[in-house]
């Protein structure tokens, strides 16, 4: 019992640290491509890709 | 399904058990606030600070987020919000809400509630306590949250497009150049902060200077070598920085700390040179992992911050209010409380920065308008929490030794011998050997005006985490503490020069549009060494000043933080106005009302008065006529000093008018329409029509059984068309 909620803390933080680094987005990618039955590019290009958009907006950080 | 669609009804959420907890909180917060009110000359733990902030937030969360929610602004869940309908994967996606709450955290909370909290401490502990709750409960809060709902109902429009759109083309061009010019001080006063924490002190810039070639090595990792792998690559970073840290220690031994000991002259010019750099450099080489170290090293640190108040449960050594709130002759800055409390304390309270984060980024990712709470209110109400703790961790600190770092080296003379004595003249005792003692076990040679709050604040952050963790490791902790306030400074400068250089290539774009083309080198290499030059500049006047620059500075890098404030809850006033809400205008209007009192009182003193401590122009006048007759006034040595004072004295006093006539500007263009508004019942606005949502998602961090039961009904219904085409 014990060591399912240690297990489920454990995948619940691990979600929420690759959501919140963006990597998620990539699993997200991948899961539209098996349905829409297109064939992905490759995890460099996906990532160059978000790094150029990101190239042209701005984040703020606040004080 | 109903039940997400509606305000949840008073039988789901307010079952008898739960009104229980809810009298017992507002019973905690009731004991926790007549301990700090009555408690006087005796010991008070810093607990009861921590309970009553709290009590008071859960409170204002349940019941004046949730009006707020669904009386005055009716959030509706039927309709689409700009994530589900633009969705593009990219800048429009919809985002799990709890790690919305993680992203819009970490950009709104940096530097400025650590700091601020630290020198409002010279009034006592009280009035920093009570502005920090009540400011975030009935202003800051509303306004992230108000600003935020508007946005996402105008697909995610930024604050400066929503006021030329809603008061007018001269009210958004006001706007525009008070926006660019309050980044302007606000990166100069931080970098500011940096500066005063690492001169002279090698070990800090030993650990700061390596988190560039750290976060280089996590660039390059992630671009070339294991692309995406972001969390495994920033896990290696947060480990490099620690050892860049604990390297520190052994600067000594290494021969190295000599070249690492550098003055604030020297770090002016390093960090302009950085900051250049850092701007034109792609973002995936240094910004963007730069980010996610400094977000981690952001959540982990408050995380600990709270466990360690929690086991040193420490005493307050402040008072809670000191003679300096009533006779405003404070030595870290001049002002009695009322103004300056409120425009000192700043982002832990109210800050107009977060209305530009608040709209544009945040709102173009949220699943449902019902999360503005969650998220907005929420959001401010922890980044309040982060003002609390720096507030505590600077009044656990002898007071004596509070005032030798915090006040101005023309004030202590810069040894500990004159430091005790300037101390003992402001009514507290210290001897020059617990000043050289409190230094030594901090590995610093030394902590005389080490003014700008970082330093203050890491030593009480030590002290805590000595007290909760064990103690042998104070000089750790307080470098510990240093790099991390240092690493989301110099991220919000590098992130703020960049957007600095977007506002200024869009706005010479719109008489050259060539000038707007951000992949054109000699545009995005000239606006950027505009906006480092514009704040190098400010940065040189702050640390050259002989009457020392965050004296100088903070007020007004508070007041104009406050102005922003104002200018974005005019809009929010505006907004109600015309959307026939007049009854309910009131909401962010008193957060308006109270935030133009204090800042415009703060504008007129720094402008108009008499007492040379806090009129920037009477300060002006005093060393123009003494060098006209030829004396030198303290604390400037030699003739250029004097001159060094006028100038930066007319600098700062004509800034501050021209902050003060922009607001102004914006709240008296938004007048007429509030009356026109009012007596029409409503004006017609910019708000995109109401377009149904298929989507799903619960309000709060917690769902309710209701919602868990919706969201899986409507995830089974979403995989049904799918693989039935898949098939």
């Amino acid at each position: 019992m014990r060591r399912d909620t240690a297990r489920r803390t454990g995948a619940g933080l691990r979600w929420y640290v690759r959501q919140l680094t963006g990597e998620a987005k990539w699993d997200d990618y991948l899961e539209r491509c098996r349905r829409e039955g297109t064939e992905p590019m490759s995890r460099r290009a996906f990532e160059r890709h978000a790094a150029d958009h990101r190239e042209s907006t701005t984040q703020s950080r606040c004080c | 399904m109903t039940t997400l669609t509606s305000e949840p009804s008073s039988e789901q959420r307010k079952a008898p058990p739960s009104r229980l907890v809810w009298v017992l909180v507002a019973a905690i917060g009731a004991v926790c606030w007549s301990v700090l009110a009555l408690s006087r000359g005796e010991e008070v733990s810093a607990l009861w600070i921590l309970f009553a902030a709290l009590s008071s937030y859960a409170i204002a969360y349940r019941f004046y987020a949730r009006f707020i929610a669904y009386r005055v602004l009716q959030v509706d869940n039927t309709r689409a919000t700009p994530a589900e309908r633009l969705h593009n994967g990219v800048d429009y996606d919809v985002t799990d809400r709890r790690v919305l709450f993680g992203h819009h955290f970490a950009a709104i909370a940096g530097a400025g509630p650590l700091v601020g909290p630290v020198l409002a401490a010279q009034f006592g502990y009280l009035p920093g306590t009570v502005w920090i709750i009540a400011g975030v409960i009935f202003a800051g809060a509303v306004q992230d949250m108000v600003v935020m709902f508007f946005s996402v109902r105008r697909n995610g429009k930024t604050l400066g497009q929503m006021i030329r759109e809603e008061i007018g083309v001269a009210g958004g061009i006001a706007a525009l150049i008070a926006v660019f010019m309050i980044m302007i001080i606000i990166l100069a006063v931080l970098a500011l902060v940096v500066v005063n924490a690492l001169a002279e002190s090698p070990w800090g810039v030993f650990s700061i200077g390596l988190t560039i070639p750290i976060a280089l090595f996590m660039g390059f990792y992630l671009r070339y070598l294991r692309p995406g792998r972001v969390s495994e690559v920033t896990a290696i970073g947060v480990v490099l920085l620690l050892l860049a840290v604990i390297g520190g220690g052994y600067i000594d031994s290494t021969g190295l700390a000599e070249t690492l000991t550098l003055s604030k002259e020297q770090l002016v010019f390093a960090l302009v040179i950085y900051g250049f750099i850092a701007s034109i450099l792609p973002v995936w080489m240094l910004l963007t992992p730069r980010d996610y170290l400094s977000t981690f090293m952001k959540i982990g640190v408050i995380v600990l911050l709270a466990i360690g108040l929690l086991l040193a449960p420490p005493m307050l050594e402040n008072e809670a209010v000191t003679q300096f709130a009533g006779n405003g002759n404070g030595p870290v800055f001049a002002g009695k409380l009322f103004p300056f409390v409120f425009i000192t304390i700043a982002c832990g309270a109210l800050s107009g920065f977060h209305a530009l984060i608040a709209s544009g980024t945040t709102p173009k990712m949220l699943a449902k308008e019902s999360q503005v709470r969650m998220i907005g209110y929420g959001g401010m109400l922890m980044e309040s929490f982060v003002a609390i703790s720096a507030l505590i961790a600077a009044s656990v600190i002898d007071q004596g030794l509070y005032y030798a770092i915090n006040s101005p080296a023309g004030a202590t003379g810069g040894t500990p011998e004159t430091a005790a004595a300037f101390v003992s003249t402001l009514g507290f005792s210290i001897s020059p050997a617990d000043i050289a003692g409190a230094a030594a076990s901090i590995e610093e040679s030394s902590l005389v005006s080490r003014t700008g709050g970082a330093p203050t604040l890491a030593f009480g952050i030590s002290l805590i985490f000595s007290r909760a963790f064990g103690q042998g490791l104070s000089a750790f902790w307080y470098h510990f503490a240093i790099m991390f306030e240092a690493l989301f400074i110099l991220t919000a400068v590098d992130a703020g020069t960049r957007v600095g250089r977007f506002m200024l290539q869009d706005t010479i774009g719109n008489v050259w549009p060539k000038y707007a083309d951000i992949s054109w080198k000699p545009a995005s290499w000239s606006a950027s060494a505009v906006v480092v030059g514009l704040w190098g500049y400010m940065l040189y006047v702050g640390v050259t000043d002989p009457l020392g620059g965050i004296n100088q500075l903070f007020p007004l890098f508070g007041i104009s933080n406050q102005l922003l404030a104002a200018i974005a809850l005019t809009l929010c006033v505006t907004l109600m106005f015309k959307h026939g809400k007049a009854k309910w205008a009131w909401v962010p209007g008193i957060g308006l009302a109270w935030d133009l009192t204090t800042t415009m009182t703060a504008s007129w003193q720094k402008i108009f008065s008499g007492n040379p401590k806090i009129g920037y122009f009477q300060q002006r006048t005093l060393y123009e006529d003494a060098l006209a007759d030829g004396r030198l006034l303290a604390p400037a040595k030699n003739v250029e000093q004097m001159q060094q004072i006028i100038t930066n004295s007319t600098v700062n006093g004509t800034l501050q008018a021209l902050f003060a006539l922009l607001t102004l500007a914006v709240v008296v263009s938004a007048i007429p329409i509030w009356i026109r508004a009012y007596q029409a019942g409503g004006l017609p606005t910019t708000e995109t029509p109401h377009e149904p949502s298929t989507l799903v998602a619960p309000a709060e961090f917690f769902a309710t059984k209701e919602e868990k039961q919706a969201v899986r009904e409507y995830e089974e219904a979403q995989r049904e068309p799918a693989a039935s085409a898949g098939r």
